[in-house]
């Protein structure tokens, strides 16, 4: 009995070790197998496809997880220098902590990055290079900022719903929040103004001039006179009802929008394809429109090929090819993904793009004068961390177990710690 | 002669050495997955280093233990750790004698009910959290709407400290009381039926035969159990993380209410890429969890028969 277990533990582990032996990276027939690691929504099934169609030599596995998940596990993955995709997508949020250890990547400029560097807007280029001039990544989109409005909602309460008069009723936030205190009054029963306070707060920060960090990358958060005002602000629209104190990116945003339990949402470009994954019944429901204050950018992306990877070359190649504008140009039109390649601002095709989701919205202009009049904001190396931190702060407020100056100088305090 | 010689020495050989193969795998096992990542769990915690930049390291010998024990999130981290222990471990022991006293009973198709208890510990800890976090829903949770039949209004489970605890421990009971249940079971089946006819003839009831005779034979079982769901608890991480889904998961809620020391260990080191400072917080929760489970022990130990 005994040698017989032991023998089946011995076939146990050499079937382990040859399973694992078997992992490589060179799929059966020849083909080079290259995985892509993303999150949320890149619009890219359709691009992958065609990509390996033209090229027969190579098959690509892509995987998907939640925001906070992907980063985290890159960050696992690089810290042990294995188990990385060959390309894996990181958020604006986390590009600073990621470029602060530029040889984990490859240098993109060694592999004729330099060549492709005018395709991008300046900022978005520079946002990705490190302190010793290498590029860890190839941008895909950028956040310019607009508003995602329930036209039934607005017209339920009594409010206008054509986009131009809707633009109207909110030039500045504050108006914004006088026209969500018409809405409260009058509005349907269980839904509120805006889907939460930190959503809200994100695209006011993404429109100051400085933000948390200075460009010497200390953190100034604490005394930003601008912040501080967006933040009482969205405190004020809290305590008056307007907010359904949900936090964007989790399930029970995910069901607001299919409950309908808010009218309005800030939209960066990315997150329209988020309202249409989440809620494909409220087609024509949902309308587009400018966003209050004017400009400003929150999130968008880089694909950037981490260096333990084994086929870096097809990796960089298929990165650039993903990123060309004319990619772009096809994921903004599928997925609503704001390019970041000023060449497609002025594209007509981009420009006359109306997208029939949100009732046929002109998002192509929208987005590409957002993205003309965009004042890019420096991003510190841990601005993802503390747009999680003013989040949780936030939240404090709207679960009432703060008010707005204590929770603000508790956040204060946490990210200067 | 020679050959019986050879013989007996190769015996002599097999019976002292042998025995050392034999176990060598798990030592081997062990020294990999166990003994290795301990000593170098400690060895990063005497160092100032980052995850990613192995390079950049430098040996700080105790200063990450300094700044630990002056860190009032490690303790807010703590805190909620033990508050979720006696939370959970003590329900658990306690429906599980009740579970496995039940089932010990003659009772039509106990054999199903033997199985259907162990099933919620054999589903995956990530499904179960996050239905269990549906079922928690502040706005559409099923269990917010039967409160409201009752009257009992909107509860927001996450946003309270003792709410989000009482919702954590309901997974962890829940996931585990059957598996303590079973354990309980089969030494219950062990125990002599004559100490209960004795019993019943000495006119003592089943609560009383339960208390005086069922718990003190099943103390060995009993302790167990605790020292295996205080090491289990000690640790807790899956359900506090995706209790709370999103950018946000590792701080545990938006004030830390339901943040546990293994949860501050994963934001230390995966969100602020401090590992050094998240090896210190794994040791110094290491030496806690074996005064834990001592002190576990201890009160377990004094289940005594009359």
């Amino acid at each position: 009995m005994r040698p017989k277990a032991l023998a089946i533990g011995c076939a146990a582990l050499a079937t382990a070790v040859v399973l694992s032996g078997c992992g490589s990276e060179t799929a059966s027939g020849g083909k080079t197998k290259l995985t892509i690691g993303l999150f949320g929504n890149f619009g890219y099934a359709e691009l992958l496809k065609e990509y390996a169609s033209t090229h027969p030599d190579i098959e690509i596995t892509d995987r998907t997880a939640s925001y906070s998940d992907h980063h985290k596990n890159l960050a696992a993955h690089l810290a042990t220098n294995n188990g990385a995709a060959d390309i894996e997508a990181v958020d604006t949020g986390y590009i600073n902590q990621f470029k602060a250890t530029p040889d984990k990547f490859v240098d993109l400029n060694t592999k004729g990055g330099d060549q492709l560097k005018d395709r991008w807007l300046g900022w978005k280029w520079e946002a990705s290079l490190s302190k010793e001039g290498k590029q860890i990544g190839y941008g895909t989109d950028i956040g310019g900022l607009a508003i995602c409005y329930r036209r039934d909602l607005l017209e339920k309460a009594g409010l206008p719903a054509d986009r131009d008069q809707v633009a109207a009723l909110w030039p500045t936030w504050q108006d914004f929040m006088a026209a969500g205190k018409r809405f409260q009054a009058n509005a349907p029963e269980g839904v509120k103004w805006f889907d939460g306070g930190p959503t809200v707060l994100n695209a006011i920060v993404g429109q100051a001039s400085v933000g948390y960090y200075d460009r010497s990358d200390k953190i100034v958060v604490g005394d930003n006179e601008e912040i501080k005002a967006g933040w009482d602000l969205v405190v004020d629209g809290v305590q008056a009802g307007l907010s359904a104190k949900l936090l964007y990116s989790t399930p029970v945003w995910n069901t607001g929008f299919k409950q309908g339990q808010f009218a309005t949402v800030t939209c960066p470009a990315w997150q329209m394809a988020k309202i249409k994954d989440q809620a494909p019944d409220a087609a024509g429901k949902w309308d587009v429109t400018s966003v209050p204050g004017g400009g400003g950018n929150w999130g968008g992306s880089y694909l950037t090929v981490p260096k333990q990877g084994k086929n870096v070359d097809k990796a960089v190649e298929l990165a650039a090819w993903l990123t060309a504008p004319e990619q772009q140009a096809r994921v903004f039109t599928t997925s609503g993904l704001l390019p970041s390649t000023p060449k497609l601002y002025d594209d007509p095709a981009i420009v006359g793009y109306k997208n029939p989701f949100f009732n046929d919205a002109p998002v192509g202009k929208l987005f590409t004068d957002a993205a003309k009049k965009l004042q890019p904001q420096y991003q510190g190396p841990k601005a993802g961390d503390i747009q999680t931190a003013i989040g949780n702060a936030m939240q404090r407020v709207e679960q009432g177990k703060q008010n707005g100056e204590d929770s603000w100088r508790q956040f204060v305090a946490d990210v200067q710690k | 002669m020679a050959v019986t010689d050879k013989a007996a020495r190769r015996h002599r050989w097999d019976t002292r050495f042998a025995p050392y193969g034999y176990v060598a795998p798990y030592f081997l096992l062990f020294g990999v997955f166990g003994l290795f990542p301990l000593l170098y769990t400690i060895w990063v915690s005497l160092q100032h280093r980052n995850l990613l930049d192995e390079g950049g390291a430098s040996l700080v010998w105790f200063d990450n233990y300094a700044r630990l024990l002056a860190d009032p999130y490690f303790w807010n981290a703590m805190g909620n750790t033990m508050s979720l222990w006696l939370l959970t471990t003590v329900p658990q022991i306690l429906f599980a004698l009740g579970i496995a006293a039940l089932l010990n009973r003659k009772v039509r198709t106990r054999t199903l009910f033997r199985m259907g208890v162990i099933l919620p510990n054999i589903t995956s800890v990530a499904a179960v959290t996050i239905i269990f976090a549906q079922l928690f829903g502040r706005d559409f949770g099923l269990i917010n709407w039967v409160l409201d039949l009752f009257g009992g209004g909107h509860v927001d489970w996450q946003a309270g400290t003792a709410t989000s605890h009482v919702a954590i421990a309901v997974m962890v009971v829940w996931r585990w009381t059957g598996y303590h249940a079973l354990i309980f079971l089969a030494s219950m089946q062990a125990i002599s039926p004559s100490l209960y006819e004795a019993a019943t003839l000495d006119g003592a009831s089943g609560w009383q035969q339960f208390w005086r005779i069922t718990v003190p034979l099943l103390r060995p079982q009993i302790i167990f159990s605790t020292i295996i769901a205080t090491t289990g608890n000690m640790r807790l991480l899956a359900e506090p993380l995706l209790f709370n889904p999103g950018a946000a998961a590792a701080t545990g809620g938006s004030d830390r209410q339901f943040q546990t020391a293994a949860l501050y260990l994963y934001e230390q080191g995966f969100t602020n890429y401090d590992f050094g400072y998240s090896s210190a917080i794994a040791v110094v929760l290491a030496i806690a969890t074996v005064i834990v489970a001592g002190l576990g022990y201890l009160v377990t130990k004094r289940i005594q028969t009359e």
